[in-house]
Order: structure tokens, then C-alpha cells, then sequence
């Protein structure tokens, strides 16, 4: 297979060795670069956009008008795609975090902090108080068959950590979803665009797979 | 609840290798950190946590060079505690390849430091390690408890409970609690300890210190309230794999990743 130049987006935030050794563990061939340079990002065949921590901090990176920005939003329109966490979180349009962010606006919903999810997150008297972080391994539940779900079981536990989660107004961009008191959104789908809230670096032999079938896909459904 | 009760196994670093005490003392060798990491990940363990016991600071290095080693090959979430005192510290051991840290001594001294801390990574990384001793307390009232700093050698006077809501509003992603009468006694943990804790903080704590049996784990999650348990010699020395403590926990109806 020929060889594949995969940019991982670097905005200065979390653990991006982690995602660039689980893509050289399971695409020996693929050529892995962490950048944030938009030459960088104009060459590559595919973008991963991870990201922890706060959203504005991370969005801040990408300055409206700015050359890297312009080249993640080009990126976004074309090339596969998978985003991580922030990278899932900044698709929407719209983040209550650091007093209200705007998002790409590519996929229809908002992202909210579980204390704003109301009634139902509350908690019940025998399972006692529902603790945010979300963080550890949870069930995604596939609501959209997807080329990133190949040899991947219905049901599988992923890694999660995060205390804000995505809202989304339409299904059909709705490729997985997560318990956690409510029912949130832990993958979504659109075109080109494949987005996930668990971390695949972190989720074993789920995880890799997930990663494995993001090397392989051209970014059609 | 489909979210699981993880088993979290502990290595205890001292100068690149794998030892383990009992109540903080006399250290026994466990093995090389890489190959004991790459161990528990193929058994199923849903996080690994170091936490480095090297007094001096010249060797600091070494735990850096560790994470970065396990990181290449274990993709599980990986902890790392001891000896962090400044955002640099923190910033080299993300870099590195840990998903977390873990911060005792440093959040005790300069509790602005753990605001700091998940301000600038975020709070998902920011581990506070809370390492409590039983006090005596008036006699028919509640047990009370302690925190001590510099690996349980430093009593602080501030009280376990107040100090851990106190660094869940400082920005805390999760409690570590250790008890220190319990580390390494098997006697299972402080049960009492880390229901007192999780009922009142909104964050994961994870139980620690003290687990003998695979029963012990079921009463940290059923009993204390604990979100995930760590364990290290039960472990270390091969009385059980991680597998076979999952294997426990599920049959007794805890929710466990398989």
C-alpha cells in the first residue's frame, strides 16, 4: 500500500505523541507528522485534529483570517478527517465553555457542560452522585454503520474524559452514542468528517481499530 | 450505569525500577517498568499509574524516560505522580506521553498550583494525590483523618475531607486516596476513609492502599464509592492478574470492561 502523510494538528494542547504512536503502531507505512504549519497541513493526505483542555484555549490557536486556520478549514473540506474530543466539540457551532465559543458550524448542535444537561443527569437515590469528569471507559453504541466502525462490535467500550458534551439537532450526523445519565452524542459523521469524544489512543484494541480504519479511508461513506 | 469501574495497577518507581513497601518502607523489587506495564496492558488493565519515589531530584529524568518508553507501546490512559512541582514538570511528562498527573506535596504547599495546573491543561490531567492517616478525634464522633505530603513522612494538620473539596473547587479532575494506615497491609482499604470522601466531592476518586484479596476491590466500588481501585502487589508478586481481578468484579455484578 502506498504510503500515507497524516497530519496531526498541533494547537498546544494534550498528549499528541500518544495519537501519533498509536497511528505508527497500527500504519507502519503512513508517514506521521505533528504540525501546525500550514504547508504541512496543505500536504498531507489526512488530518487528525485532537485536543484537551478547554476549548477556547485551544480555538484561540486558530485565529479568524489567520494562514492555519485557513488551512484546517480547507483541510476540513476536503480531506478525511478524524477528530478527537476538542476535535469533535469544535465541529458544532456553537460551546458554553469559557464563557460561550464559537465552533466551524459543520455539524448541526451545540456543546454543553453535563451540569446544563437538567433533570435527567440528576442523580438517582441508589446509584448515588453521577461525578463529572465522564472519565473512563464507557459503551459507544453505532447508530450509523460507517467505514471507521469496520471489525469494531456494537457496544464497544472506549476511554472518555470530558466534562462538556456535543448535542446534536440531526441524527443522520450522528454516528455513535454514549450513556452517561443522558444520551449524548460520542460519534459523529459527515462526508469527509468523522469525529469521535473518546480518545482511540487511549481505548486498546477498539481504539486501534478505529485508528487502523481512519489510515485506510478515503473519506466517503 | 454502562460506564465501568476501572482497575488501575500501581507502579512504584524508584530509579527506573518497579519496587513496593509496606506503609512507605522497607522497598522490594518488582521488575522493569516497561515490561511490567506491557504485562498488565495485555491483561486488560483499564489504566496504569506510576508514581515516582525517587527522593533525589537528579534522577528525575529517569520517569520521563519510562513514560516515554511505556507510551510507545501501551495505549491505555497512564498516571504519573511524585515529585511534580512546577507546570514544566507537568508540560515534560504530557509531552512524554502521560495522560495525567498526579500532584500531592506541590498542591499542599501552593494549593494556587493545582488552579494553575488545570487551567492550562485542564482539569481532565489534573490527579490530586491525597495521602490521609487516622487523627483521634473527640470520642462518638466521626473518624477523622489526616494529610501528609513528602510520600507520608510530612504531617500537614489540614484535614482529609476539607482539603478534598477544597482542590475539587481548585480545579481537580479526580482524587487519588491513599490511606496510609492500609498501604501495603492487605487488610483492604479504608472503607469508611473513601466514603466519606466520595460522598461528598463531584469528582472520580480512585480508592488506594491496603488491598490484600480480590474482595478488597469489590468493597472499594460497593462499600467506599470509589470509581476505580488501584492495587500494586497483589499485583506484582503474580497472586492475581488484572484478568482474574476483572473476571471477580463482574461476576459480583460491578460493571468492569471484559
Amino acid at each position: 500500500m502506498q504510503s500515507r502523510r497524516i497530519v496531526v494538528v498541533d494547537l498546544g494542547t494534550g498528549n499528541l505523541r500518544s495519537v501519533t504512536k498509536a497511528v505508527n503502531a497500527v500504519s507502519p507505512n503512513s508517514e506521521v507528522r505533528v504540525s501546525a504549519e500550514p504547508s504541512v497541513i496543505a500536504d498531507a493526505d489526512q488530518m487528525i485534529l485532537p485536543g484537551q483542555g478547554a476549548i477556547g484555549t485551544w480555538l484561540k490557536q486558530l485565529k479568524p483570517g489567520s494562514e492555519l486556520r485557513q488551512a484546517v478549514m480547507s483541510a476540513l473540506d476536503e480531506k478525511p478527517v478524524l477528530g478527537i474530543c476538542l476535535g469533535l466539540q469544535a465541529l458544532y457551532r456553537y460551546s458554553s465553555e469559557n464563557s460561550g465559543q464559537k465552533g466551524f458550524g459543520l455539524i448541526s448542535g451545540t456543546v454543553r457542560h453535563f451540569s446544563e444537561a437538567g433533570d435527567e443527569f440528576d442523580q438517582k437515590p441508589d446509584q448515588g452522585m453521577r461525578k463529572v469528569p465522564h472519565m473512563g471507559w464507557n459503551r459507544v453504541k453505532q447508530t450509523n454503520a460507517h467505514p471507521l466502525w469496520n471489525s469494531i462490535s456494537d457496544g464497544e467500550r472506549f476511554y472518555f474524559v470530558h466534562s462538556y458534551y456535543v448535542d446534536s439537532q440531526d441524527s443522520d450526523q450522528v454516528s455513535g452514542q454514549t450513556e452517561y445519565g443522558i444520551t449524548f452524542t460520542s460519534a459523529a459523521a459527515r462526508g469527509n468528517l468523522f469525529a469521535v469524544q473518546f480518545h482511540p489512543e487511549k481505548s486498546q484494541h477498539a481504539g486501534l481499530t478505529l485508528l487502523k480504519n481512519f489510515t485506510r479511508w478515503n473519506g466517503s461513506c | 450505569m454502562p460506564l465501568a469501574k476501572r482497575i488501575i495497577p500501581c507502579l512504584d518507581v524508584d530509579q527506573g525500577r518497579v519496587v513496593k513497601g509496606t506503609r512507605f518502607i522497607n522497598l522490594r523489587d518488582a521488575g522493569d517498568p516497561v515490561q511490567v506495564a506491557a504485562r498488565y496492558d495485555r491483561e486488560g488493565a483499564d489504566e496504569i499509574a506510576f508514581l515516582d519515589i525517587t527522593a533525589s531530584s537528579d534522577n528525575r529524568d529517569t520517569i520521563v524516560h519510562v513514560v516515554r518508553e511505556v507510551a510507545e507501546q501501551v495505549f491505555i490512559p497512564l498516571t504519573v505522580g511524585g515529585g511534580i512541582r512546577t507546570l514544566e514538570d507537568i508540560s515534560r511528562l504530557l509531552n512524554a506521553g502521560a495522560d495525567k498527573v498526579s500532584i500531592n506535596t506541590t498542591a499542599v504547599n501552593n494549593p494556587d498550583f493545582i488552579r494553575e495546573a488545570s487551567q492550562h491543561f485542564g482539569n481532565q490531567c489534573i490527579v490530586v494525590a491525597i495521602d490521609a492517616k487516622q487523627v483521634e478525634s473527640e470520642p462518638d464522633s466521626p473518624r477523622k483523618w489526616e494529610i501528609f505530603t513528602h510520600g507520608g513522612r510530612t504531617p500537614t494538620g489540614v484535614d482529609a475531607v476539607v482539603w478534598a473539596r477544597k482542590m475539587e473547587q481548585s480545579g481537580a479532575g479526580e482524587l487519588l486516596v491513599t490511606s496510609m494506615d492500609r498501604d501495603g497491609t492487605k487488610n483492604g482499604f479504608d472503607l469508611d476513609l473513601m466514603k466519606t470522601i466520595t460522598s461528598q466531592t463531584g469528582i472520580p476518586s480512585i480508592a488506594s492502599g491496603g488491598v490484600g484479596n480480590l474482595e478488597h476491590l469489590v468493597e472499594g466500588v460497593v462499600e467506599g464509592g470509589a470509581d476505580a481501585v488501584l492495587a500494586a502487589s497483589i499485583f506484582h508478586y503474580g497472586e492475581y492478574t488484572v484478568a482474574e481481578a476483572k473476571q471477580y468484579m463482574a461476576r459480583q455484578g460491578i460493571e468492569i470492561r471484559l
